[in-house]
């Protein structure tokens, strides 16, 4: 059989092998011993043409309920929002996405400008001084904060707020557990992290206090309080954000974080079944050199011309080996690269518009549940999610709004034993208001939360 | 490559320009000062640029233009395996039951989703040799870290604390170490032979009973197959350690050898290196763990299982090393990986080996009388030259790798691995037709003329690019990471 993706032909197999002087190409394999080699053949699937792999790989998606045919009120750390048409384009120019880390800049500059200009695109939003070139994702990148803010206060104690992502929690957890560290979790109240039980826990092992903002509930963290806590103790203030929100509120490096990081996914990154995403990471000038990651500087070339180079590589573990900061390598350049266009597109303007319309659109969602009836978890000030509480599981409840052509919100139960049947709402500013109305509607019709209280 | 200067962004940007379009806000607006504390309301903005949409499409355009991807030319970057990537992997991925659909739903709703991952699990255990895949780890690094916490798990498990040591090679990727330590081993290096090979003396006299496990890629990055595996391995079981396998240069031994069957206990690949990824400028990877039955226990929650006719995330297991990644790994990527194993099926995926293996050694024979050659027997899917010939004449193994960029190509890798002197290492691939690699042995005799004749001529290189050497000491020096509005 011949593959498409292999242009030898027997004629060159023939050529090749006289100029390497041996018969056939087993020879080249005579240094895998015996006893190892492999003989048989792979039991995997056969090989199939381009039809009918599109017909088979369009069978599987079509299993899946997507979210263009559904309206999705589903956000839980992932949302579905506007990308500009030209996001995907730009991403598809090869240059970009068939290209390896620039490491030849000469022929590079392309990919090292966008990211330099990525990098500065999140320091505007977040209000910090430096950011990297992309981590993995929003929750390893977390866990990461809390590896740097050990190394930095040589302290052993990471402290995190219930109301920051349960799975980036537990990939905390995970990394901690490596270097040894100590990971508390602090209750929260009203949905809001508690500022008594954060006073009770952070103490002079504390290496960093770390938050979300909005928190998992979508509830904006009085930020400006908890910095006072771990200042005071003198640990590091790390705040996760959605970088979305940001269009609308206080940027972290407002409020003196040291750390910020989050996903960019909000910027031009489809949800595709939890990733590839986009992991940023921000410090203060004073952690520049503590980064994990790359990080792309500006220069100049020999006859004086501005340029890219990937910088500060001293921290890198393709230099420092066993003594890098983290072991990070691939990031998610071209995933960096399409939030960058995503954010250019909207832009100034734009950024600020969609982050107000998320806002105004969840508070209606808010407003429209509990003329119905719905009784709401939360009591303080939120972004584009809030939680509701249900008399039946979510997962009823979502197997109903199906039906109806819309994709439910995140059960809490899952994570919270606290909040068992309530569920988490996200409002984007993809919903209309007939979706939403809709959504009311479908909710209040549902016989296992007719009996809500009035 | 066009050679014009290229603004920045910010640099193109005049108040008042958009890029966007959104619906007006058609539900009843409330005054956000009513909702949000001021205190919390952003009153800086945030400096993004303002732009129309072609002055964007222009911008990133030109971009494109000034950078080289595998699209635009022969790549051969030693062991990063920059193959072709195929366009229809990209459209697969874009389909709207891959693309849209959100991690969290009710796992009934993203059964084929979740069917796709579980049939790209067992054709990776299968072409690995290993019992069972976790696709969570989000790259290659990100997969070594979390086979070793699952072997410090298991080492743990058994009662065994005192494991504090991860043998790694000379010759070892620069992760390799890196993980060792995020991981909270101390790591140590064993040397190689003047085959290049692990010396087996050396790695006897490292190995004792604190060892928790010895990282090897097979081939290493000499390109050359360690043939002594199997009484590596027993060093290694004897004194109660581990083996992992780094997967970057599977493209090797596809259908010609298996970690499994080598002894390793442990596997990760780089999807995004021999299974097509692509690359992206530097991610997103994916890097998936293979283990053998001993270590399942320890596999990151949750784990992918089928049930009847169900797909399941199981989350009930209670030795699981936890979670490395928030929801189950980067599935774009195993998209695009699953599509190229399904296009090139058993036979493919051998002759896909074969074929990078081929090339590799005829390049090697070809450059061999007009480069130094440390290791002279066959190699793998690719080879290691020394530049120290041209040295001496003045010429850096950098200066060859710029003159390169002159005729179009991305050079090999360089300087790496360490053990070798001005290292030139290069990997062809086996998407590379006779043709390709045959201009590119020229240009490389040229220049290896050029070192003797004109040594100018490769020291001042590149000549043609859109920027020349950059001076990347005053880069670190002074460090500018943003861009600065100018006032």
């Amino acid at each position: 059989m011949t593959f498409r993706y292999l242009p030898m032909t027997d004629q060159d197999k023939k050529e090749m092998l006289e100029t390497i002087g041996i018969e056939t190409t087993e020879d080249l394999f005579q240094d895998i011993p015996e006893e190892v080699r492999f003989n048989g053949r792979l039991q995997i699937e056969e090989a199939l043409s381009e039809p009918q792999l599109v017909k088979e790989m369009g069978r599987l998606a079509a299993l899946n309920k997507n979210t263009k045919d559904h309206a999705s009120f589903l956000g839980a750390g992932v949302y579905d929002h506007y990308t500009p048409s030209i996001v995907n384009h730009m991403l598809l120019r090869s240059e970009f996405y068939t290209a390896y880390t620039p490491y030849q800049p000469e022929i590079s500059q392309g990919e090292l400008q966008a990211i330099f200009e990525f990098q500065t695109m999140i320091c505007e939003l977040t209000g910090m001084d430096v950011a990297n070139s992309s981590m993995y994702d929003g929750g390893t990148s977390l866990a990461e904060a809390g590896l740097l803010s050990a190394a930095q206060t040589r302290r052993k104690k990471i402290v995190v707020s219930k109301s920051v992502h349960p799975e980036s929690r537990a990939v905390l957890h995970t990394y901690a557990k490596g270097q040894h560290l100590e990971v508390v979790e602090v209750d929260t109240e009203d949905g809001v992290t508690s500022l008594n039980a954060l006073r009770a826990e952070v103490d002079e092992q504390t290496a960093c206090v770390i938050v979300q903002y909005p928190n998992f509930f979508g509830q904006i963290e009085p930020l400006k309080d908890i910095e006072e806590i771990v200042h005071s103790a003198k640990g590091m203030f790390v705040v996760s954000s959605n970088p979305l929100a940001l269009g609308a509120l206080t940027p972290p490096g407002k409020f003196g974080a040291d750390i910020v990081v989050g996903d960019a996914q909000p910027f031009g990154i489809a949800q595709g079944f939890g990733g590839p995403h986009c992991g940023y990471f921000a410090v203060t000038t004073k952690l520049m050199r503590k980064v994990p990651g790359r990080l792309v500087g500006q220069t100049v070339d020999e006859d004086g011309k501005r340029g890219f180079v990937l910088t500060l590589q001293a921290r890198e573990q393709h230099i420092r080996r066993d003594k890098a900061t983290s072991n990070i390598c691939s990031n998610q350049a071209l995933n960096a690269l399409a939030a960058s266009i995503a954010m250019t597109a909207l832009g100034k303007q734009g950024v600020k518009e969609v982050a107000h319309q998320n806002i105004q659109k969840a508070h209606y969602a808010k407003k429209v549940l509990e003329e119905k009836g719905f009784k709401t978890a939360f009591t303080g000030p939120f972004f584009n999610e809030f939680v509701i509480e249900l008399k039946c599981t979510a997962k009823e409840v979502n197997a109903k709004l199906l039906e109806s052509g819309i994709i439910g919100g995140y059960d809490l139960g899952l994570s919270y034993s606290e909040l068992k049947n309530h569920m988490l709402l996200a409002v984007t500013e993809m919903r209309t208001k007939e979706e939403i109305d809709q959504l009311a509607n479908v909710l209040e019709g549902l016989a296992c939360v007719q009996n809500i209280s009035h | 490559m066009r050679t014009e200067h290229q603004s920045l962004i910010f640099e193109l940007s005049k108040p008042g320009r958009v890029g966007y379009s959104i619906p007006e806000l058609d539900v009843p607006e409330i005054n956000v000062e009513s909702i949000i504390p001021s205190d919390y309301l952003r009153t800086e903005e945030a400096d993004l640029p303002e732009v129309s949409e072609l002055q964007i499409v222009r911008h990133y355009t030109a971009l494109s233009n000034r950078n080289h991807g595998v699209d635009s030319g022969f790549y051969p970057l030693g062991s990063c395996t920059m193959k072709y990537n195929p366009k229809i992997n990209e459209d697969v991925a874009r389909f709207p039951g891959f693309a849209h659909i959100h991690p969290l739903q009710d796992e009934e709703t993203v059964q084929g989703a979740m069917e796709m991952m579980y049939r790209l699990q067992t054709s990776l255990a299968e072409i690995t040799g290993m019992d069972e895949v976790t696709l969570q780890p989000a790259a290659g690094a990100h997969g070594e870290w979390t086979g070793l916490m699952m072997i410090r798990a298991y080492h743990e498990a058994n009662g065994d604390f005192n494991r504090t040591k991860v043998i790694v090679p000379d010759s070892a990727h620069g992760t390799n170490p890196a993980s060792a330590t995020v991981a909270g081993f101390e790591s140590i290096t064993v040397k190689s032979d003047e085959r290049g090979l692990v010396d087996l003396e050396d790695l006897k006299r490292v190995v004792d009973q604190d060892v928790a496990a010895l990282m090897l890629t097979n081939p290493n990055t000499l390109g050359l197959f360690e043939e002594h595996i199997l009484e590596m391995a027993k060093i290694v079981h004897e004194a109660g350690g581990k083996l992992y396998y780094d997967g970057a240069n599977a493209n090797a031994i596809l259908g010609f050898a298996r970690p499994g069957d080598m002894g390793f206990d442990v596997v990760h690949l780089n999807l995004h290196k021999t299974f097509t990824g692509p690359h992206g400028g530097g991610g997103p990877g994916s890097g998936p763990v293979g283990v053998k039955e001993d270590l399942i226990p320890f596999l990151p929650k949750p784990v992918l299982v089928k049930e009847d006719d169900l797909y399941k995330f199981e989350y009930d297991r209670p030795q699981s090393i936890g979670r490395v990644k928030p929801f189950y790994g980067n599935f774009g990527i195993n998209v695009r990986a699953f599509t190229y194993i399904m296009t090139m099926g058993p036979d493919g995926l051998r002759q896909v080996s074969e074929n990078a293996v081929l090339n590799a050694n005829y390049m090697m024979r070809r450059l061999e009388p007009h480069f130094d050659l440390p290791f002279t027997q066959h190699c793998k899917h690719e080879f290691v030259l020394s530049g120290r010939r041209q040295k001496k004449l003045g010429v850096r193994t950098l200066d060859i790798a710029k003159r390169l960029l002159d005729f179009g190509y991305h050079p090999p890798t360089i300087y790496f691995p360490l053990s070798v002197e001005e290292a030139i290492m290069i990997e062809p691939t086996e998407t590379e037709s006779k043709e390709t690699l045959d201009e590119f042995i020229e240009k490389m005799i040229q220049i290896s003329k050029e070192a003797e004749e004109t040594p100018e001529l490769v020291q001042e290189a590149p000549h043609t690019t859109v920027v020349r050497r950059l001076d990347e000491a005053t880069a670190a020096r002074k460090p500018i990471l943003k861009y600065m509005k100018q006032v």
